[in-house]
């Protein structure tokens, strides 16, 4: 008797995206990165092709976050200054794009101005040639003005800008449209809202082949599951044809695991857990495998063990 | 949900009169029309209007002038097939054979050499079935002969053939429990597609019957259906329905979104 050959065929592929421009393109970057471009469910080869490999972002801030002494100690000084920790990424860490949060934007931090901002954007940029993630402050109103100031700082670029939802993909899709960049469109833990805010983009003239999606991370325990769920629903929904869906993934691993206790705190509070120093990459490491297997296309990532251990995991 | 456009048929008298004529405009509205309309097969039947094979290779050519659509070829003879599925640019749905293995024997070959996809309808020469099971048999036979033609199971269209409510009223139980056994002859599954209209002709609520009888279908494991794809209400209801048998991801939205 044959054995029938059971293969699960995608009917649409996952959007291919591009983040970075090189001098011949309009940018500075000394590289750029592809991902996306899937037909098949993540490492299931035999289904069909992932063409480009997930990659890693570096997770750099302007102010120091407020994170556990070992995890400082394992970036070294640098984490003082964003530019030396985000050279001391590519260069040592292996990182392949920087993801630079503005958290000093914020009021309660040091309420930088958006020229401030644009100011250390414009720095960046001739630090590094690696390409670029943006993120405001996380205040909605005050990152209006601060992501449109280093929108047009990174003009050209194609840098990828963090982030469109439901209430401001009208003011992001001017933005990215306008200074040419790649456009993160986020949903908080809900397939629904991550659909309903590429359809909103798609209304509004914003092409969804410049779109990643960014379904919130969680570290941990249910949240983790949801996310899980959600991004493997998304990938296996844009493998079968639905278009809204078809895009790149991004996963903010070292944001979520470093605000767990569990990633954290030392064995004086969590009995018989292991020594912090130790969990805590585990836990980063083991978490951003996980979103490998849903789908991820970018991990944001802090602690260099951890970061070490999913590169090689990734080759 | 797979949507086959109807509206290419002599059956409309505006069709008869541009076949006659070979008047290709009109056709080609009637394809851009659908084909705006999200339609994912376009139906072209010929009709009784003539039994020459270039006359139907004629309308696909009209249709395929115009949009990039794969056709539905509404025939069931093998002289008028063998000629028709060579012109499709892309592989065809085949339009339709029954559950008689020496038509079977003659219509598969061509539609496994191009990669055809094919309507079986679930019944025999001796007509249509009138229960379940019956309905159940017919389906094997014609999946049977697909295994023997090593044809994937999911180029096969099972249509558990629809009758009238207000002439055989207690058809539409059977249909709905026949078509819920069909998902589970192979794996991959094949499709179950039905020509909608039937069910609501001669009656005073034709849209409506409609409307709920597809909804129905879906439930019962539908995934593809033969309509007037420009009836908006009719499509809303389908992509509903599709929602609530969560085969597809809700957004506030979604009406929007299929049709843009």
């Amino acid at each position: 008797m044959k054995i029938p050959e059971i293969r699960t065929t995608s009917k649409s592929r996952i959007s291919t995206v591009t983040i970075g421009a090189l001098k011949a393109d309009g940018g500075t970057r000394g590289s750029t990165i592809t991902i996306g471009g899937q037909s098949a469910m993540p490492h299931l080869s035999f289904d069909g092709e992932s063409p480009h490999p997930p990659v890693i972002a570096g997770y750099i801030s302007d102010i120091v976050p407020d994170w556990p002494d070992f995890l400082k100690e394992a970036i070294g000084s640098e984490i003082n200054s964003p530019l030396e920790w985000a050279q001391k990424a590519v260069e040592e860490f292996g990182v392949n794009l920087i993801s630079i949060k503005l958290r000093g934007g914020l009021a309660e931090t040091k309420d930088k101005s958006p020229e401030e901002c644009a100011g250390l954007i414009e720095d960046l940029l001739k630090t590094v040639d690696v390409p670029l993630i943006i993120w405001g402050s996380g205040n909605e109103e005050k990152d209006r003005l601060i992501l449109q100031e280093c929108s047009q700082a990174a003009r050209g670029e194609n840098c990828l800008m963090g982030s469109a939802t439901e209430s401001n993909y009208l003011t992001m899709a001017a933005i990215c449209k306008a200074d040419k960049h790649k456009l993160i469109s986020e949903a908080p833990v809900d397939i629904n809202i991550g659909k309903q805010v590429n359809i909103l983009l798609d209304d509004n003239g914003f092409s969804l082949d410049d779109i990643v999606m960014f379904q919130t991370t969680a570290a941990l325990g249910y949240g983790f599951d949801y996310v899980y769920t959600i991004m493997e629903r998304a990938r296996s929904a844009g493998l079968q044809g639905d278009k809204l869906m078809a895009r790149p993934q991004l996963c903010d691993v070292g944001e979520e695991v470093w605000r767990t206790k569990e990633a954290t705190v030392g064995e004086d509070i969590l009995e018989g857990w292991g020594e912090a120093r130790k969990r805590g990459p585990m836990w980063e490491a083991v978490c951003a495998e996980g979103y490998l297997q849903a789908g991820a296309d970018i991990l944001i990532m802090a602690h260099p063990e951890a970061i070490r251990t999913i590169r090689e995991i990734i080759q | 949900m797979i949507l086959i456009g109807e509206r290419i048929n002599t059956g409309f008298k505006k069709i008869k009169e541009a076949v006659l004529n070979k008047d290709g405009d009109v056709i080609k509205e009637c394809a851009r029309q659908q084909a705006d309309a999200k339609a994912d097969y376009l139906d072209v039947n010929l009709g009784a209007v003539s039994n020459k094979p270039e006359d139907l290779c004629w309308m696909i050519e009209q249709v395929q002038e115009e949009v990039d659509l794969p056709i539905s070829i509404d025939n069931n003879k093998f002289v008028m097939l063998k000629e028709a599925i060579p012109i499709c640019r892309k592989p065809p749905l085949v339009n339709s054979v029954i559950a008689d293995e020496k038509k079977l024997d003659e219509l598969l070959p061509i539609v496994a050499e191009y990669k055809a996809s094919i309507i079986g309808l679930v019944m025999d020469e001796s007509g249509s079935p009138t229960t379940a099971d019956k309905r159940i048999e017919h389906a094997g036979t014609i999946v049977a002969k697909f295994m023997e033609y090593d044809i994937p199971p999911d180029r096969l269209f099972l249509d558990p053939i629809i009758m009238p409510l207000k002439f055989m009223q207690d058809q539409s139980v059977e249909i709905l429990n026949a078509a819920s056994q069909f998902g589970l002859f192979t794996d991959p599954p094949c499709h179950i597609v039905c020509g909608l209209s039937n069910i609501s002709n001669g009656t005073t609520q034709k849209g409506l019957i409609n409307r709920i009888f597809v909804s129905m279908l879906i439930a019962h494991g539908l995934d593809a259906v033969i309509l007037n794809v420009n009836d908006t209400e009719l499509v809303n209801a389908i992509l509903t329905a599709d929602l609530i048998m969560n085969r597809t991801i809700y957004a506030d939205s979604y009406l929007e979104a299929f049709r843009r």
